[in-house]
């Protein structure tokens, strides 16, 4: 017969109360790393969404994601025309606030040029951006509603389509516009402020800039040949789809990443000493049970099953019900919960190694209760 | 009455603890035989060495001096024989308690069971066994209560139970009757009469309570360490 099972059936509110309150630890520990998982996720989408194999950007600068990168805006045509480029698109990114329904959103907008690279990876909901001014298509996430309009700088802009999980590296939502548009927005000064420029002779702004150019490459072309081809020009770099990811993750997601891990590795300390605690106190409770299974003949073996198996048991049933309450949960969290299986199976392997650890303190309790202890009153 | 060759006999046994200044003797050369059916008390104030012996007898803890045959078996000669004391226990010696000691998380007839899953019975044949006894102890039908729902003498009736699960033929019960009243305390000690007699097991009883005293086949007294006398 299974003693620990029977002695978790004995006491099994306690049981499942002290299993809830292991799940809810452990969920924590999961949604840290579904938290991780979708902020990489999430700042990956951005740069994966025009599908680009080649970056273009501001020599000297690693990207639009990084640091500030301006090139003219007839920069694409330059790179169309260099033998190995299928096609190319100009995109500008820019973080702004717009109000909406009596609140503030903070969007990336995103200007690409309809037709060409640069645009969402997908629409949801909707249609593309199909005029070169006044349409807009937002990630769900923004919680625009579909044929609303949005006014943002000068202008309204009617929501056409709905984009899934096209977020910033910093979790905002991000708005497609025309490149048009998103020039207007990022570099056209306010009227007051272009009249006072005017007023003590500047030069005009200089409204057709880019901040990096995509381009995708005929097949067959290597990547680095046509990157070292872009780099003659002296005030142009690249980097390719691989080399630009890198910089994001390195750059926007490494802190967070170390923080995220740093948490998660005190969650889990604090699971172990939980879990030890009560295994600890669940075997304090049963030490005249222990003694008496030890003067009738139980083996070590068996003392130690029983609380092994109880440590496992406890283990195994609060990660199971956290998994459970987090995937209930996930969608409300303010930023993105990806939740993976291989990482539910690596923190299932952890907590076994958990359990097993925290049960050490109860099992040398548990041995070191000498079987005389069952006599004498 | 007359006996065949002693199921338990112990020569010269001491048990000493701790060492130098702090050396404490429990036991000073106790020499005694247990025979298959009889029933023997063992008598004497607290601290005088009871609970010591019965532990050796019990197999529980090693004497520190002295040899010590159990069912033929060496166990002790003023070193340990190098046996599975652990085994020695659950294959010949069965234990009954003050408090009953059964295990809250088993009903009566797992609790009676599990010392034949212990010792290696499958788990029909450890039910069969353990529903025989319980209806051999008259409680056959408190079966499938908890310990938690048991009288005093229903608890120690199942206790008796486990404690006759594997053929014992070495019976040690500690102060079995002390949390029963008079009426139930005679009950238990018939029974473990009738065990004796009916399964040629030796019962070793410790014992403070006067009122048993005339179930007992023969008694023995110890005090400060030293088996004062043997009577029967």
């Amino acid at each position: 017969m299974n003693l620990a099972l029977r002695d978790i059936r004995h006491k099994l509110g306690r049981f499942l109360l002290t299993c809830l309150g292991l799940s809810l630890l452990l969920g924590v520990v999961l949604s840290m790393i579904g938290i991780y998982r979708g902020l990489v996720d999430d700042a990956l989408s951005l740069v994966r969404a025009p599908a680009a194999e080649l970056w273009v950007v501001e020599a000297g600068t690693r990207g639009p994601f990084a640091e500030a990168s301006r090139m003219p805006g007839d920069t694409r045509e330059m790179v169309a025309r260099v033998p190995g480029i299928a096609e190319a698109g100009s995109v500008t990114y820019q973080t702004v606030e717009a109000p909406y329904r009596g609140q503030t959103l903070r969007l990336q907008v995103v200007g690409y040029e309809p037709g060409r690279m640069g645009g969402p990876a997908a629409i949801a909901e909707g249609r593309a951006i199909a005029t070169r001014h006044g349409e807009a298509v937002a990630d769900v996430r923004a919680g625009i509603d579909l044929g609303d309009r949005l006014h943002l700088g000068r202008d309204d802009y009617l929501v056409v389509g709905l984009t899934r999980h096209h977020v910033s590296t910093g979790g905002d939502p991000v708005l497609f516009l025309s490149l048009r548009d998103a020039q207007d927005l990022q570099f056209l000064p306010k009227p007051s402020t272009y009249r006072r420029d005017q007023a003590r002779g500047a030069p005009p702004p200089a409204l057709d800039t880019i901040n990096a150019v995509v381009a995708r490459l005929i097949p067959g072309v290597a990547a680095d040949a046509v990157a070292h081809e872009i780099g003659r020009w002296k005030h142009l770099g690249t980097n390719t789809q691989h080399q630009q990811e890198a910089i994001l993750i390195q750059s926007v997601v490494e802190k967070a990443r170390r923080q995220i891990g740093l948490f998660t590795v005190i969650l889990l300390t604090v699971s172990t000493v939980v879990i030890a605690l009560i295994i600890y106190t669940m075997t304090m409770d049963k030490m005249r049970d222990i003694a008496t299974l030890k003067l009738i003949g139980a083996s070590d073996r068996t003392i130690v099953a029983l609380i092994l198996q109880q440590a496992l048991a406890m283990g195994f049933i609060g990660f199971g019900v956290g998994w459970g309450l987090i995937n209930l949960v996930a969608d409300r969290f303010p930023r993105r919960v990806l939740l993976q299986a291989e990482d539910a199976l690596m923190l299932g392997g952890v907590v076994l190694v958990v359990c097993v650890l925290a049960s050490s303190l109860g099992v040398r309790l548990a041995l070191r209760i000498e079987p005389a202890a069952a006599l004498g009153g | 009455m007359t006996f065949s060759s002693p199921l338990a006999e112990l020569t010269g046994i001491s048990k000493h603890y701790g060492e130098g200044e702090t050396r404490v003797d429990a036991l000073r050369h106790v020499s005694l035989s247990l025979y298959p059916g009889e029933v023997v008390g063992l008598l004497g104030p607290s601290g005088s060495g009871k609970s010591t012996l019965l532990n050796i007898i019990g197999c529980v803890i090693e004497p520190s001096q002295g040899r010590m045959v159990l069912d033929g078996k060496l166990v002790f000669d003023d070193r340990p024989a190098g046996g599975d004391l652990r085994r020695l226990r659950l294959d010949k010696i069965g234990f009954i308690f003050q408090f009953h000691n059964l295990l809250p998380f088993l009903n009566s007839r797992d609790n009676v069971a599990v010392v034949l899953e212990l010792a290696g019975h499958g788990k029909q044949a450890a039910r069969r066994r353990a529903d025989e006894l319980l209806d051999y102890l008259e409680v056959g039908n408190r079966a499938a209560a908890s310990p938690a729902h048991l009288s005093g003498g229903e608890a120690q009736r199942v206790a008796i139970a486990r404690a006759l699960a594997n053929h014992p033929r070495l019976i040690l019960a500690d102060e079995p009757t002390a949390a029963l009243d008079s009426q139930r305390a005679a009950i238990v000690m018939d029974l473990l009469r009738k065990v004796a007699r009916e399964q040629s097991a030796t019962v070793l009883v410790v014992s403070h309570d006067e009122k048993i005293f005339d179930r007992f086949d023969r008694m023995l007294r110890v005090r400060d360490g030293v088996l004062d006398s043997a009577d029967g």
